[in-house]
């Protein structure tokens, strides 16, 4: 069952970017006047890649604040849908898919393969911070089963050589100073 | 090779970019509607089409759309519903990733028919790379006039916005879909009123499957008639299916309604057998929701008549030998997948799922988990076969929306079937976790396909 507990973001300064305020502004545009509330969704996407991964209360107070919205409507948002991070997250999530079609061709045995190789349990973090393994329904790819996403980027027709290859490119890419976020939010705008 | 409406232009090279799409007869029907159309016509030659909606419940578009209230003064809504989270359905991702603009050209026709001037695709959170293409797509759009102001020099005008879903299975049904375009919770809302009087901000509505509005561009291009020539009965068109599950080939076909299910999956064109020499030993064809049939009952039916891809011959039998041919989310099963490590897989993506409004639906599926849990854990009795039939029985048509309903019939119906592997479960818990339900094992490279 889910518990949700909320965290406090430890005093650090929560704020987007002048560049993400002008996005932000915009994506209001697309709803009616007085409907702003509407960008919600997108607004916590946002703000849960460029402000630490997950939502703390103190990020959501802010994007209530933005939206001019009561803090308890963001809150009962962010604990309904499965993409928002209520705890902290490592640099990659890595959600598996445990649904029926992929099960049958082999998902059990892959959610199976990165628990041990990474020695943590659904839901946990590895020690040095770099992974966060979920697992995750339906992710719509069943005709390329099994399959994950690492940060919402999709890894299909996986084997347990393929998932060896993935950990090193991405323990790899933790190294480099890129960001390893994916862009969306670039193309979205 | 079968006929390709949908996927006709799919194997062009560049295809995603207006140019190429445009120069390959992209956009022909938006300015065959826009200026020798009236939005009347256009809606009568959707209703002459026969096009039913290809989400899941196949009910007919064009009477869906005569539903919008045109009387009222205020603003109307198209909302393109492309949080495709079906198991087993994956056709609105390929459309969307492939064919962005043939999505687009069936929004502004469609929108022009509804004298919409906004419209919103509601895709689904996990899909975020497919946003950057839409988004791109509909840029490009703008840019060459097919979309803003004054489109082509006419008095219409459109707004398409990407709105991007957070991870919901409840949010594809279309009150839920409208609840989380708002902001909100993905609570779906009581019927009526329906969506065509008070849906979106209160606004009559109408919220469509990226397939069937992918499928009103060719529609108004080669005329409704022509289009309701294909198929067969009322089953009009072509559709696409997902292949997925313990197959040769697994991906995204283009079929002509009334093909037999036997051939979709023994011929090469499309499934190409079962994978690893086995046998067939289940099929759902229309998405996790529908009830699973045994081979002999999917190739056939009870009557003993071939069993065609159409809405009504995969529902002949009714729930007793039948099931549905919902979102085409077709998902095939070898002989040694377990059944009830897969009723006990999809009852927890019901819980997972389940809103909560309802408490059939939050507790049924809840309790279903627990005992389908401990049946395929060895810890089952014989009396907890029928108590899995009777909560079932107890959440279909108990609740706001049909989730519920989804829940139960894969419960019942993998029970009414194969009541004898549950039977087996309890009789022999020492088998449990023997049995080699989905092993990772592949005798080729995968790949997967799409025509």
């Amino acid at each position: 069952m889910i518990n949700h507990r909320l965290h406090s973001n430890d005093n650090r300064k929560v704020e987007f970017s002048t560049d993400t305020m002008k996005k932000i502004r915009e994506l209001i545009l697309h709803y009616p006047e007085g409907r702003q509330k509407s960008a919600l969704l997108p607004v916590l996407h946002i703000a849960q890649e460029e402000l630490g991964g997950f939502l703390s209360v103190d990020v959501m107070d802010y994007v209530a604040e933005l939206l001019a919205i009561q803090p308890i409507e963001v809150y009962e948002v962010a604990t309904f849908y499965s993409m928002f991070n209520l705890d902290r997250v490592g640099k990659f999530t890595i959600d598996v898919c445990q649904t029926g079609p992929c099960a049958i061709c082999g998902g059990e045995d892959i959610m199976d393969y990165l628990k041990k190789k990474l020695n943590i349990d659904i839901g946990e973090t590895t020690a040095d911070g770099l992974f966060t393994l979920h697992g995750v329904e339906c992710l719509g790819a069943c005709g390329s089963a099994p399959v994950l996403q690492v940060n919402t980027e999709f890894h299909e027709f996986l084997t347990p050589e393929k998932i060896d290859v993935l950990l090193d490119d991405l323990r790899e890419l933790s190294k480099g100073n890129n960001d390893s976020k994916s862009r969306w939010v670039e193309k979205f705008f | 090779m079968g006929r390709k409406i949908l996927l006709e232009k799919a194997g062009i090279p560049g295809i995603r970019e207006f140019s190429i799409y445009r120069s390959n007869g992209g956009y022909e029907s938006v300015v065959k509607a826009l200026k020798s159309m009236t939005p009347a016509e256009v809606s009568q030659e959707v209703t002459l089409s026969g096009l039913r909606g290809r989400g899941g419940a196949g009910f007919p578009t064009g009477l869906k759309w005569s539903f919008l209230d045109r009387k009222r003064i205020s603003p109307r809504y198209l909302v393109c519903n492309a949080d495709e989270s079906e198991p087993g359905t994956f056709k609105d991702r390929y459309l969307m990733e492939f064919l962005p603009h043939l999505l687009i050209e069936g929004l502004i026709i469609s929108s022009y028919a509804l004298g919409v001037n906004t419209c919103y695709i509601y895709v689904r959170g996990e899909f975020k790379y497919i946003i950057g293409i839409l988004q791109t797509a509909i840029n490009e759009t703008y840019q060459n006039g097919f979309l803003g102001n004054k489109i082509l020099g006419t008095a219409y005008n459109l707004d398409i916005f990407v709105h991007p879903g957070a991870g919901a299975y409840i949010c594809g049904e279309e009150t839920a879909l409208l609840e989380s375009l708002e902001g909100k919770r993905g609570n779906p809302r009581i019927k009526p009123p329906f969506p065509a009087y008070k849906g979106l901000y209160g606004c009559p509505t109408v919220v469509n499957n990226v397939e069937t509005l992918a499928t009103v561009g060719p529609i108004i291009e080669m005329g409704g008639t022509e289009y309701a020539a294909i198929g067969k009965g009322k089953s009009t068109g072509t559709k696409l299916i997902s292949a997925c599950g313990n197959i040769n080939h697994p991906g995204v076909y283009e079929i002509d309604l009334g093909l037999p299910v036997e051939d979709f999956i023994y011929s090469e064109e499309y499934c190409g057998g079962i994978k690893n020499g086995k046998r067939l030993k289940a099929v759902v064809p229309g998405g996790s929701s529908v009830p699973i049939l045994p081979a002999e009952l999917i190739l056939r039916s009870a009557g003993g008549r071939q069993r065609l891809m159409t809405y009504e011959s995969l529902a002949e039998g009714g729930f007793d030998s039948g099931s549905m041919l919902g979102s085409g989310g077709f998902i095939v099963y070898d002989e040694d997948a377990c059944i009830v490590r897969n009723t006990w897989n999809f009852t927890r993506f019901y819980h997972h799922e389940s809103c909560g409004q309802c408490s059939p639906c939050r507790e049924g599926t809840g309790w279903m988990e627990k005992v389908l849990y401990r049946l395929e854990h060895g810890n089952g009795k014989m009396s907890d076969i029928d108590l899995l039939v009777s909560i079932a029985g107890k959440i279909e048509g108990t609740t706001i929306c049909p989730l519920g309903d989804a829940a139960a019939w894969p419960v019942s119906s993998a029970i009414r079937h194969f009541r004898w592997e549950f039977e087996y479960h309890v009789e022999h818990p020492e088998v449990v976790g023997v049995i080699n339900h989905g092993a990772l094992t592949r005798s080729q490279e995968p790949s997967i396909q799409y025509r």
